[in-house]
């Protein structure tokens, strides 16, 4: 047992620790929040140079391989950052798919240039009647001859402006679900802003008989729900990687901050009201560390994970927003002013805790792997 | 992150696991009346088997498993801290007699002695102890000495080849039925509160040494008052450098938040709940189908396994020869908290049945759950309250000032 980081995952860590702090600082999280473009192209740009693209895909399609403990080290390091740049939705995610596919044109076409940083793809997921989970995907895929036509409306897609390929999830109806890779330049899609709590880039989409090639179609049938109960636990694990990120900073910064900060002749840090507060803080990252790191090395070693990964999604959830509220409690008033970067940091881990499962949904499928 | 156990670790904990299957009575773990992570000490209902506790312990004795970290020649296995752990968990899971709260002498005074005892102490106690022959109480609280262990009282002043005793220890868990007291006291009562401290050994039968005991809130008699009246020990029982005792002290605490846990005891007890509203109804449904016992259940199976990660990673730490003195504050914190919060979701879960005390057809789960309820209570204080743990963590875990 070794709880600590691997060598290879303590230089990634540091080196994109400093990488983010260098061109992802959060004057760069403002502007891209009061701009209208979906996301930072250099800084997009600079992490392809990074190779950072390539994580977690194989070496045959240009990629440099690793884990998904090595990939939840780097969200990690995003969720630090509050990364407004759609690195989860395209490598992790339509990484993921797109390989665990049997449709090799689809990987030869599509993941060289995702590992370029080429290639922006986003999911669309929910629907106006649903939150989490598949069963009342609504979207409807049928088949026109060779090809698809797909209809329907899907929410909260990120960066779905900046998106290349939208990955999807429809319904066949009679058959199950369809996953597709969706040219974004395919007639009959039309986007529209969701504003959100985190400034994330979200949007409605709308798919009006979009024509899909049946060389787009990922999975279909019991192939697709394999894959998509996959990824739920992928991105699942992920956002809990981001949400540690995000919390282990709030931590650091609270904990300079209360021996700083002067009140009563003394550091408030020396108030053991706030030392409590600290110490709070400080259990709650570390549960979340290692519960989030249980289930990333699970994924890792290829062993049944979706029972850790919910717990950990279940725990981080809440941890996260607990431990950011705290980061302001002791910050202050200065925390609840804009200038300040708190409240990044509360508005992303309660954004992530809702994204692909909040507690409840994740309690559940807890309750079923133990038997409930 | 790496989560396995190695070959040679998981051997043990195979060979352990198949030990306490073989060698325990069918249907034993339904006799001792425990709640997990509990000082109260849980006595069995049944007199008999006391007799099975006492042989089981001879047994594990005789496999060298009592004192399995310890070096070999001193009666151990040499085996490292994880291997400890595998013990104290498997041990605790199958609720076994001289699990991890049992084992005052193994845990906390055999390791400190084979860290600052003489040769002499270390021949004269670490072989009893490794053999299950001898059994200690911690003599650490006092009236006005909690929380601020450093402002004992109980006095040792040398008077010839002796240190003469004066003072009264409290909160004494099983003092009335261990052989000797691991205890602190002022040697210089001149010096500053934390500078005047040692560590010494008192035979209960000493000459001088008087309990009387404390009835706890389970009605049971765990604790005791002792007092020391002129009491003369042998200046030899002085264990590690005289006025240093309360940085000894710190070590021996982290032993006692480790050896403590009895982290398989919650694995246990969170099935017989499940297995509980699995298989029982009220007002018509089974209690695992409805959403917020799911829910409840659900968080509890997570805190559980935080507490497990919490657990391996001080033993990992211990050998890495790290000193996870701040680690093991918070799993003293995570893992009390929870033995608390289990009792009370369970509680909810229940409804009017959880109230029952006593083993009946009406008390669900052996009626433990009440007693859990109570018993819990002593977790978050015993061993250093989740107040001082908070402060542990915040100020050498964090650096924070102390003002």
């Amino acid at each position: 047992m070794n709880l600590d980081l691997n060598t290879e995952q303590k230089l990634l860590k540091n080196s994109a620790r400093s990488f983010l702090k260098q061109e992802c600082p959060s004057a760069l999280v403002r502007k891209v929040r009061n701009s209208d473009e979906a996301f930072p192209e250099t800084l997009w740009k600079n992490m392809a140079d990074m190779g950072w693209m390539g994580l977690g895909i194989d070496e045959e399609y240009g990629g440099i391989g690793g884990s998904a403990s090595d990939v939840a080290v780097l969200m990690e390091a995003m969720g630090e950052a509050s990364l407004p740049a759609p690195f989860f939705t395209t490598v992790v995610v339509s990484g993921t798919a797109i390989q665990q596919s049997s449709n090799e044109e689809m990987k030869a076409k599509l993941l060289p240039l995702l590992v370029t940083g080429k290639l922006v793809s986003s999911f669309a997921l929910i629907e106006p009647n649903n939150d989490y989970g598949l069963t009342h995907i609504r979207t409807a895929a049928t088949a026109d001859g060779s090809d698809w036509i797909i209809s329907g409306t899907k929410l909260f897609v990120e960066y779905a402006k900046g998106a290349r390929y939208f990955l999807t999830v429809a319904n066949v109806e009679g058959t199950g679900l369809i996953v597709a890779m969706i040219d974004a330049a395919t007639d009959g899609i039309k986007l529209k802003s969701m504003p959100t709590l985190d400034y994330s880039k979200q949007c409605e989409v709308v798919f009006n008989a979009v024509k899909v090639p049946a060389e787009n179609i990922l999975a279909l049938g019991d192939d697709a729900e394999s894959m998509l109960n996959h990824l739920e636990d992928i991105c699942a694990v992920a956002k809990c990687s981001e949400m540690m990120g995000a919390i282990q900073s709030v931590l650091d910064v609270s904990v300079e901050y209360v021996k700083d900060r002067t009140q009563f002749g003394q550091p408030v840090g020396g108030f053991q009201a706030v030392q409590h507060h600290c110490a709070n803080m400080a259990v709650n990252v570390d549960s979340a560390r290692y519960l989030t790191g249980l289930a990333a090395w699970k994924l890792s070693e290829g062993l049944p994970a979706t029972k850790e990964a919910s717990m950990a999604k279940s725990f981080v959830s809440k941890a996260a927003v607990r431990v950011s509220k705290l980061g302001h409690q002791v910050h202050g008033a200065i925390s609840f002013c804009d200038e300040h970067d708190m409240h990044l940091y509360l508005r992303r881990t309660q954004s992530a805790s809702m994204a692909f499962g909040n507690t409840e949904y994740h309690l559940e499928k807890v309750a079923q792997k133990i038997g409930l | 992150m790496d989560f396995k156990f190695t070959d040679k670790e998981q051997a043990f904990h195979d060979e352990l696991t198949d030990f306490l299957i073989a060698e325990l009575p069918a249907g034993w773990a339904d006799h001792p009346v425990q709640w997990p992570h509990d000082y109260a000490h849980s006595p069995y209902r049944d007199p008999k088997d006391m007799e099975v506790h006492e042989s089981f312990i001879k047994k594990i004795a005789e496999k060298g498993w009592l004192t399995i970290s310890w070096p070999k020649e001193y009666g151990g296995q040499g085996f490292n801290n994880m291997q400890q752990a595998i013990f104290d968990e498997r041990m605790s899971y199958y609720r076994a007699p001289a699990g991890s709260s049992g084992s005052v002498g193994a845990g906390i005074v055999g390791p400190m002695l084979l860290r600052i005892g003489t040769k002499e102490q270390q021949a004269e106690f670490i072989p009893r102890i490794a053999r299950g022959e001898i059994t200690f109480w911690l003599g650490y609280s006092e009236p006005n000495a909690g929380s601020d262990l450093g402002a004992v009282r109980t006095t040792a002043i040398e008077d010839g080849d002796d240190l003469v005793l004066n003072g009264q220890k409290c909160w004494s868990s099983l003092a009335h039925k261990a052989d000797y007291s691991w205890m602190i006291v002022r040697t210089d009562p001149d010096a500053r509160k934390h500078q005047g401290c040692s560590f010494v050994i008192v035979d209960n039968k000493t000459p001088g040494v008087e309990m009387q005991p404390v009835i706890n809130i389970l009605g049971d008699h765990s604790f005791n008052e002792v007092f020391m009246t002129d009491a003369r020990i042998p200046k030899n029982n002085l264990v590690g450098e005289k006025n240093k005792g309360f940085y000894h002290l710190m070590q021996a605490l982290d032993f006692e938040r480790i050896t403590l846990v009895g982290i398989g005891g919650f694995k246990r007890m969170f099935e017989e709940i499940i297995d509980y509203v699995k298989t029982n109804k009220r007002n018509g449904k089974l209690l695992s189908e409805i959403p917020s016992v799911r829910y409840k259940l659900a968080e509890i199976a997570t805190n559980i396994e935080i507490g497990y990660m919490l657990f391996w990673r001080t033993a990992e730490m211990l050998d890495r020869g790290e000193d996870p003195n701040v680690e093991s504050s918070s799993l003293k914190v995570a893992t009390t908290e929870l033995a608390r919060d289990m009792a009370e979701v369970a509680m909810e879960i229940l409804g009017p049945y959880g109230q029952l005390t006593e083993s009946s057809e009406w008390s669900p789960i052996r009626a433990l759950v009440s007693r859990g309820f109570l018993e819990s209570i002593s977790a978050t204080i015993g061993a250093g309250t989740s107040e001082i743990m908070r402060n542990i963590i915040a100020q050498r875990g964090l650096g924070l000032p102390r003002v």
